[in-house]
């Protein structure tokens, strides 16, 4: 089990942020996030993207950001569990929280700052009817294990990045692959839009350009996947489907806590950024309050003032003393 | 001086919305239709990253052309048809006025 004083839900820039105000506190810091990287939205959507009003920087590419990010707070040790969901929330006698993610890791903290953006990045299921009923059953949205698919029929949807890529890798491990895409071009990368091009030409994919992906059908298993064409609709037989269409945020599991949300976000008190549930906390993008703007600078502000009220929940019995880094340096841990 | 355009906004459940709008604040068309609390998230913020604000244009409007980048966010989003933008891309200035646009519906 990991224990630690905040358990920071979300690593972008506001989760990142925190870090540091609380370890001038000599509060410790334990990050969960469900992206396999830190930086959130920055490194998920944009990280060569320039940002223009983070306060000293003129321009600064997102990625940038992340990566002094971390650089910044590293004095202060912080931990993380990448690639989990926070999903179960318990309160134990002494006050604490027990979190446990989707892949059974327990975390202790005596306080939760969630920073958790737009919400937990998931995968983005077309709206075909019933494809839920088939999700493990044929229906993938990711590649975990793509020895999963030798010697199978795939069909893989989609027109990025990982939709290419893994044509390419299956196309050597599957019995047959198709790949149907909405528009005659591609978008990623152009080696890989070559390649795929490649492998359609010698006929080792199928590949289905202005198309859609419209029905499943399947008796418990998947059987089938209906394709609708310029052309025609027509019932193609295979073993997965794979769609792969991005991700995108969604409140996910959190939103089951008893937290007072409107439109998604948390609503907080802005003395503190303290939520309805007495020792947590809600910063940056994913909460809510009257005049709130969704902005890096506004969420490292909340960071700042959440941190000091955390601190009286963890140090109840202790003064808290403000003291400028200019002064006092930065002590981190060892 | 009345800079304002008319847009007319038909949401999910078919109901139609008159709006103005200013053509010299540099809006574009998804956060007017947010300040006008229709069900648009424009999650994105407008970058042309997220599709969540996708629309259908009714009318025959001259409009600029999808950048790659919102093509590419189109390959993302689903109920696609040949007349899908996303409405974050779509600059309200005076030659849109009386534009006439349906939410796309949205997927789970």
């Amino acid at each position: 089990m990991i224990k630690t004083d905040i358990l920071i839900i979300g690593a972008g820039p506001c989760g990142l942020f925190t870090v540091f105000e609380a370890g001038l506190l000599k509060l410790k810091c334990h990050l969960i996030d469900v992206l396999p990287q830190v930086g959130g939205q920055l490194s998920e959507i944009y990280p060569k993207k320039p940002i223009y009003d983070i306060p000293g920087f003129p321009s600064i590419l997102a990625g940038e950001l992340v990566d002094n990010l971390m650089q910044q707070i590293e004095p202060f040790k912080p931990t993380f569990t990448l690639g989990e969901q926070a999903c179960e929330i318990k309160r134990l006698d002494d006050g604490s929280f027990e979190v446990t993610s989707n892949k059974q890791t327990i975390i202790n903290a005596k306080v939760i700052a969630i920073a958790g953006g737009l919400g937990s990045f998931e995968p983005r299921k077309p709206p075909i009817p019933n494809l839920a009923t088939f999700e493990d059953q044929g229906v993938d949205y990711m590649v975990k294990d793509p020895e999963k698919y030798r010697n199978k029929k795939i069909l893989i949807a989609g027109g990025g990045d990982s939709a290419l890529d893994w044509t390419i890798e299956l196309s050597d491990i599957a019995e047959h692959i198709t790949m149907i895409h909405r528009r005659n071009s591609f978008r990623g990368a152009l080696d890989s839009v070559d390649k795929v091009m490649e492998l359609s030409k010698a006929g080792k994919i199928d590949l289905i350009t202005e198309a859609q992906a419209i029905g499943v059908k399947g008796n418990g298993k998947l059987d089938a996947i209906e394709i609708k064409t310029k052309e025609n609709n027509h019932w193609l037989d295979v073993d997965y489907f794979i769609p792969l269409f991005g991700l995108s945020p969604k409140l996910g599991p959190i939103a089951d806590w008893g937290l007072s949300i409107t439109r998604s976000a948390i609503d907080v008190d802005t003395l503190d950024y303290s939520t309805n549930v007495d020792g947590i906390y809600a910063i940056g993008d994913i909460n809510n309050y009257e005049g709130k703007l969704k902005l890096i600078l506004c969420g490292f502000h909340e960071a700042t003032l959440m941190v000091q009220s955390a601190f009286k929940r963890v140090y109840p019995d202790q003064k808290l003393s403000f003291k400028y880094t200019t002064v006092s340096g930065v002590n981190g841990f060892s | 001086m009345d800079e304002n355009i008319k847009l007319v906004i038909v949401d999910r459940e078919g109901t139609a919305h008159d709006l103005e709008a200013p053509t010299e604040m540099n809006f574009n068309l998804m956060e007017i239709m947010r300040a006008a609390e229709l069900p648009v998230e424009g999650t994105c913020g407008g970058m042309a990253l997220c599709a969540s604000c996708h629309c259908y244009i009714n009318t025959d409007h001259e409009l600029n052309e999808p950048s790659d980048d919102e093509e590419d966010m189109l390959d993302q989003a689903f109920f696609v048809e040949s007349n899908s933008r996303l409405s974050c891309q779509i600059p309200i200035t005076k030659n849109i006025d009386g534009l006439k646009v349906t939410l796309a519906p949205v997927s789970e």
